[in-house]
């Protein structure tokens, strides 16, 4: 039997057999069958002897089945880690980031308690998916659009709770922006609602988000904290109308002011949908690797070579049909100056989708989950196929044309000179509000392989911050060396989230080492 | 798990591949496979459906070409159920393990069911999620 660091067999037997009392035997997972369902399927230490692996699982189908299995752990000092969905593939999928933690997998707490058609805001548990809210959400002919990821298959709570994106509009893609109460379990057994949930009676816990004194929803993100319980999150009315669009520029040097504009366009609210920023001609190979950005001579003979624009930025817009013709109109008007400048309208349709609309969009940008992504690693794209997995490296850049061609420019060359391999690379990725996060899939194997691709990629984090880019999420293999990355004031962030820490979950039991915070009793080894 | 996976494709090969049948696929199909039908259409169908752009439909027609192995898993039928068991609890190439409170070892039995019962009892192929929505609006209005 695989022991959980600092649990004596006797403890862990007899926390496991109090669990399952707590819960009912069948929802007890110690077998190596049920517990290989708990590894990390697109894990860079898979099949080392440092893979982090659950030691058990135990899945609760209530608040107080959560909060019993809290105590339990915490009376005996077990490590345990919560799941919503487990679906976090790329970043450590449903496995502990401490090697024998035991996973508490919430995926049974399935109810979607409130959609509030005049709030436009909804009240779910941790086990609700996203393709679960949509059929929900069509069914019941809600007026409503959830903002979702790529993969359906996820949790709005365990998405949310890790800053996942998705593509809708402003103030929703970002999913911990849209988060309005939560409700936890912490390291005690206690049950904390934030914001205005703390208020007994009151109407209000999805509608402001703040209530009084310090705003505790961020202790939850990414976080050590809690077992989260209930999520609150304000829905998008659905648009009566969307339209996409392009603005490209003819010349290596227009990209600062492409960019510039934009920002204030959005900044201004005049477009509410995901804005893209690319290069048409540096992604002509293929179109989710965005090439090295060369020079500006040969960029520009490459655009008067092929007549592909150097750089695009394609704003969307949802809203009544008139409101975002309007928009677009007064868009191009901001960009009529530049020399070349080329104007095209990408698409646009009228609410509710048909059939045929619904073969042809990218679903996300209307709320429609799915795994049509997944292709990406079935020959969709590239040569590198078949891989295993993959992981993403995402790191936020500064929102500007000398962000997008620093951060290419230092990807490409190091990723080059370190034999890494990317099968998707976009420098400006918009999800989160106000902010450029570069993207890149690294393939990973089951093999000899990930040992590289370890040391790669510390070492592209290592380069990145010596840019003042920093990742938003990572997969834990790289947590430390991320949060190690945050270091202003001898690391003062991480050291104020182990008091947190420390003062919250004494006896270390929740979610040890995510984001590189570590309980006192484990922080020796954090480096080991 | 190599190994595994590597004996568990045997088992399924030594079981004979069939070629996709004519058979029509029409209507609900048999009533005591709904249940795994259900379980097929959530879980299996987003990446398996008879869509070649999907992932698992996709990889499996690379895997099959050129022999008379249908990609959609809903038209097999030479996969044991034991061989279906064991990719779902065990995952292959991008498509990880299924843990049991996702499927259900009741769900699964359902499932091996439905994938191991005859074409014709299957009935129409099941739509996915996005499909059905729309239709079901569109048949609303
Ligand atoms: C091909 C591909 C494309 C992807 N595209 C996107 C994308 O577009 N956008 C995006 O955001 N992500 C994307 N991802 C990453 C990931 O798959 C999703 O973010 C997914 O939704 C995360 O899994 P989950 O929702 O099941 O969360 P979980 O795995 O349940 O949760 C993630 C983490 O949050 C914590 N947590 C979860 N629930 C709780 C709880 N109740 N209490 C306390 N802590 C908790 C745990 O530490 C857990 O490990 C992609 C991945 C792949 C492989």
């Amino acid at each position: 039997m695989a022991l959980p660091p600092g649990v004596t067999e006797t403890d862990f037997v007899d926390g496991l057999a109090a669990m399952r009392s707590a819960v009912g035997s069948e929802w007890v997972f110690d077998q190596p069958a049920d517990l290989n369902t708990y590894r990390d399927f697109y894990s860079v230490l898979w099949g080392e002897p440092e893979e982090k692996m659950a030691s058990a699982a135990v899945a609760p189908a209530n608040v107080e089945e959560v909060q019993q299995v809290v105590r339990i752990a915490n009376e005996r000092r077990i490590p345990i880690y919560p799941i919503s969905t487990g679906r976090n593939l790329g970043y450590g999928g449903s496995a502990p980031v401490l090697n024998g933690s035991v996973v508490v997998d919430l995926k049974r707490m399935n109810r979607i308690i409130e959609v509030n058609e005049a709030n436009c805001s909804c009240l779910v548990e941790p086990g609700v998916s996203f393709f679960d809210m949509y059929r929900h959400l069509e069914e019941s002919g809600s007026k409503l659009m959830m903002s979702v990821p790529d993969p359906g298959w996820g949790s709005l709570v365990g998405n949310a709770l890790d800053s996942g994106g998705g593509y809708t509009a402003a103030g929703y893609r970002g999913h911990f922006e849209a988060v309005c109460g939560i409700e936890a379990v912490m390291a005690d057994g206690e049950l904390l609602r934030t914001g205005m949930g703390a208020l007994p009676g009151s109407e209000t816990w999805q509608q402001y988000r703040m209530g009084i004194g310090p705003c505790l929803d961020g202790l939850f993100r990414q976080s050590t904290l809690g077992v989260v319980t209930k999520m609150g999150f304000w829905m998008f009315p659905k648009p009566e109308a969307y339209l996409s669009a392009s603005v490209e520029v003819m010349r290596f040097e227009d990209l600062e002011e492409l960019v510039e504009i934009a920002n204030e366009l959005e900044y201004a609210n005049l477009f509410n949908g995901m804005p893209g920023f690319s290069s048409p001609v540096l992604t002509r190979a293929n179109p989710i690797v965005m090439a090295m950005v060369p020079e500006p001579e040969e960029m520009n003979r490459l655009v008067g070579e092929t007549g592909l624009a150097a750089w695009s930025f394609s704003p969307n817009f949802y809203g009544p049909e008139k409101v975002i013709r309007a928009q677009w109109e007064y868009v191009q008007s901001r960009f009529a100056h530049i020399p070349g400048v080329r104007f095209n309208e990408t698409g646009s349709l009228r609410l509710p989708i048909s059939a045929d609309e619904m073969e042809r969009i990218h679903k996300p940008r209307f709320g429609i989950p799915s795994l049509e992504i997944f292709n990406v690693g079935s020959r969709g794209y590239g040569d590198f196929n078949p891989s295993d997995g993959h992981i993403w490296f995402s790191a936020v850049i500064p929102r500007s044309g000398k962000g997008i061609v620093e951060a290419n420019r230092v990807m490409r060359r190091e990723c080059e000179r370190l034999g890494l391999n990317l099968f998707m690379f976009a420098p400006a990725v918009t999800c989160w509000t106000r902010s450029f996060v570069l993207f890149a899939a690294v393939p990973v194997y089951k093999d000899e392989r990930n040992a590289h691709l370890r040391e790669a990629v510390s070492e592209i984090i290592g380069i990145c911050a010596e840019h003042g880019w920093g990742e938003y999420r990572c997969p834990p293999a790289f947590m430390d060396s991320v949060m190690d990355a945050y270091s202003f004031g001898d690391h003062k962030l991480r050291r104020v989230n182990e008091q947190i820490k420390d003062a919250l979950d004494p006896n270390g039991i929740l979610s040890v080492g995510r984001y590189g915070v570590w309980p006192e009793r484990f922080r020796a080894g954090r480096d080991a | 798990m190599r190994l595994l996976l590597a004996s568990a494709a045997l088992v399924a090969l030594g079981c004979g591949a069939v070629a996709a049948q004519q058979v029509a696929r029409t209507g609900p199909g048999a009533e005591e496979l709904q249940a795994g039908k259900r379980v097929y259409a959530h879980w299996c169908a987003p990446c398996h459906a008879d869509v070649p752009s999907l992932a698992g439909t996709m990889s499996l027609a690379v895997k099959y070409e050129g022999s008379d192995i249908p990609a959609a898993l809903e038209d097999r039928t030479d996969l044991p159920a034991p061989v279906i068991s064991v990719f779902v609890r065990n995952g292959v190439a991008w498509m990880p393990p299924f843990r049991k409170t996702e499927i259900s070892d009741a769900d699964l039995a359902q499932l091996n069911a439905y994938l191991t019962a005859p074409l014709e009892d299957r009935g129409a192929h099941v739509p996915l999620l996005a499909e059905e929505m729309v239709r079901m609006q569109e048949g609303g209005e």
